[in-house]
């Protein structure tokens, strides 16, 4: 579904890479948290899986695409593929909820019927019935990012990103968006989420990829935001990227 | 749907830009005018150039009393040099290069001085005695008065051979000159044109930025992001040249054909019918510029 391999990123005009020979692979139907402090690489890892911007070495495979091979022209269909969402939810402020998730379907063609079909049902999925014509300065923030999630899946991605989607929300607030990622996960959809909440991690008990300046140190099914497993040696060495790792704990 | 999406945008774009977009128009419009202004003074210089050049003439003077120029000694031609040179317009090697030709004498001559200084003081200073004989000669390829030149200017008691079109060439240079300098502007305000265009569109790229991230973040086809803009562009830009065409019918119907025909009318002018072969150029040149310099602009915008 996604692999990296041995992919470094460094930022022009900066020396130390933001992402270091990064190996990754998630398979379809999993839903992984990405977590480190800040500045650790985490939504450049994202980013990279939108084919916003291109690694500095190493390869990446998204749905069985090579994006170092891949025509800038094709990208915008590529993306089709992908949802996203991010801390700031980033919604059109001048436009009604109904009116941001249909943009999405608008701009990339689909028809007044189908979006008529659609778009009431997945606000209905997000918890949104009867919100529909409000805009969102109307909206407590919980609200928007669920608007910003019906946005992200409506035309049913095969994966989610998720930049720290419940950074800005409060923990009850957060919980319920965390049941809704659950919920859209458990229809297929692979989530990837970068985070650096730790009650959320502790309490989902999925999979765990922990960056460290740019650098995978731990990548542990069922973990917590700090890692269970002892003793710990150089594990971004020992752990290989891929594959079921479940006598790890 | 996607259509009607596409002009929505548009028209938020040009409201958005509103003094942006008026500078377009106006660019365009002065731009555009000059083009048509350059391109009407071509024809018009062609159409008197091919009016004028069928009925230049070359004259063969010949020597009088007073004249020491070229093969002259102050004695004017006998007859029998004037037989001489009628001799070589008929001969062989210059006879098929010449349509018509005929012998003006120095009473025609004075006469026809008299009319075209009629009321001018030299007029009444002037003799039949001082006038020149000549042969005026019709050639069938104006271009090739040098051929004439080559043979007759030897040839004793003619004084000069002269191409009338050597006149003619002066007038259509500064003619020329004029017309250069409204295409050396037109294409100066072009290249401001073009640029505004390309600022106007980078202005309105930048307060649709939100908009713009969302539809790259869910998919949306360049041509899809790029096409509102470039309309945008076209539309402004088409704005200026249908100002720029009416200016230019205008100009025709009014000054052209109005003032200048009345003025001059022996000379033929440009017509509304040259004005309306302009207009489509004009067209053309403004839209196409537009859609250029709009794709450019918002294709930097878009790069990854
Ligand atoms: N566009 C950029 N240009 C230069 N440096 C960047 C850019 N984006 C991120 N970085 C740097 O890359 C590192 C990783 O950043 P980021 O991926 O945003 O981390 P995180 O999301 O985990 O906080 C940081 O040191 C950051 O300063
Ligand atoms: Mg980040």
């Amino acid at each position: 579904m996604i692999r990296f391999d041995e992919v470094t990123k460094v930022y022009r005009g900066t020396a130390k890479p933001a992402l270091n020979s990064v190996s990754l692979e998630v398979l379809s139907g999993e839903f992984v948290f990405m977590v480190g402090a800040s500045g650790s690489g985490k939504s450049s890892m994202l980013r990279l899986v939108l084919k916003e911007d291109r690694p500095s070495s190493g390869s990446i495979h998204v749905l069985g695409q090579d994006l170092n091979r891949i025509s800038s022209r094709k990208i915008p269909y590529f993306r089709r593929n992908l949802g996203v969402v991010f801390q700031d939810f980033r919604l059109l402020p001048n436009k009604t909820v109904f009116a941001n998730v249909a943009f999405t379907l608008q701009v990339i063609g689909k028809s007044k019927g189908f979006i008529h079909e659609a778009v009431p049902d997945v606000l209905a999925m997000v918890g949104l019935e009867g919100k529909a014509e409000r805009f969102p300065h109307e909206l407590s923030g919980g609200e928007q990012q669920r608007v910003a999630i019906a946005r992200a899946v409506v035309n049913k991605p095969s994966i989610l990103l998720a930049d720290e989607p419940t950074g800005n929300l409060d923990p009850t607030t957060s919980m319920g968006i965390m049941t809704l990622l659950e919920r859209i996960n458990a229809n297929g959809t692979t989530v990837l989420m970068a985070t650096h909440d730790a009650g959320i991690v502790d309490r989902l008990q999925r999979r765990v990829v922990e960056l460290v300046g740019g650098r995978v140190v731990r990548d542990e099914r069922g973990g917590g935001y700090v890692t269970q497993a002892i003793p710990q040696v150089q594990p971004d060495i020992v752990i290989p990227a891929a594959g079921p790792r479940e006598g790890l704990r | 749907m996607r259509l009607a999406l596409v002009l929505s945008e548009v028209g938020q774009g040009l409201r958005r830009n509103l003094s942006m977009v008026v500078s377009v128009v106006l660019v365009t419009f002065i731009s555009l005018t000059f083009v048509g202004t350059a391109i009407l003074l071509q024809a018009q210089i062609n159409q008197m150039k091919s009016y004028w050049y069928d009925r230049a003439q070359v004259a063969v003077y010949f020597c009088t009393d007073f004249s020491s120029v070229g093969t002259c000694d102050q004695t004017a031609a006998t007859p029998e040099q004037v037989a001489a040179v009628e001799a070589q317009l008929e001969s062989e090697t210059l006879a098929p290069f010449i349509d018509a030709y005929y012998f003006e004498d120095r009473q025609q001559a004075f006469e026809n001085f008299q009319d075209q200084f009629e009321g001018n003081a030299i007029a009444s200073l002037v003799t039949p005695e001082l006038m020149t004989e000549a042969y005026w000669v019709n050639l069938v390829d104006p271009t090739q008065s040098q051929i004439l030149a080559d043979a007759l200017s030897g040839l004793a008691g003619v004084e000069s051979v002269v191409d009338q079109r050597s006149y003619l060439d002066q007038i259509f240079d500064i003619l020329n000159a004029s017309s250069f300098t409204a295409i050396g502007i037109a294409a100066l305000m072009l290249v401001a044109a073009a640029l505004l265009i390309a600022t106007t569109i980078r202005l309105s790229a930048f307060s649709r930025r939100r908009e713009l991230g969302i539809m790259r973040l869910v998919g949306a086809s360049n041509r899809f992001i790029q096409t509102p803009f470039v309309i945008e562009g076209v539309v402004a830009a088409l704005i200026g040249s249908v100002l720029a065409a009416g200016a230019m019918v205008a100009i025709v119907q009014f000054f052209v054909q109005g003032y200048l025909s009345e003025t001059l009318p022996q000379t033929s002018f440009v017509g509304l019918d040259d004005a309306l072969l302009v207009v489509p150029v004009l067209l053309g040149v403004g839209a196409l510029l537009a859609a250029l310099s709009a794709n450019v602009a918002i294709s930097r915008y878009l790069r990854v």
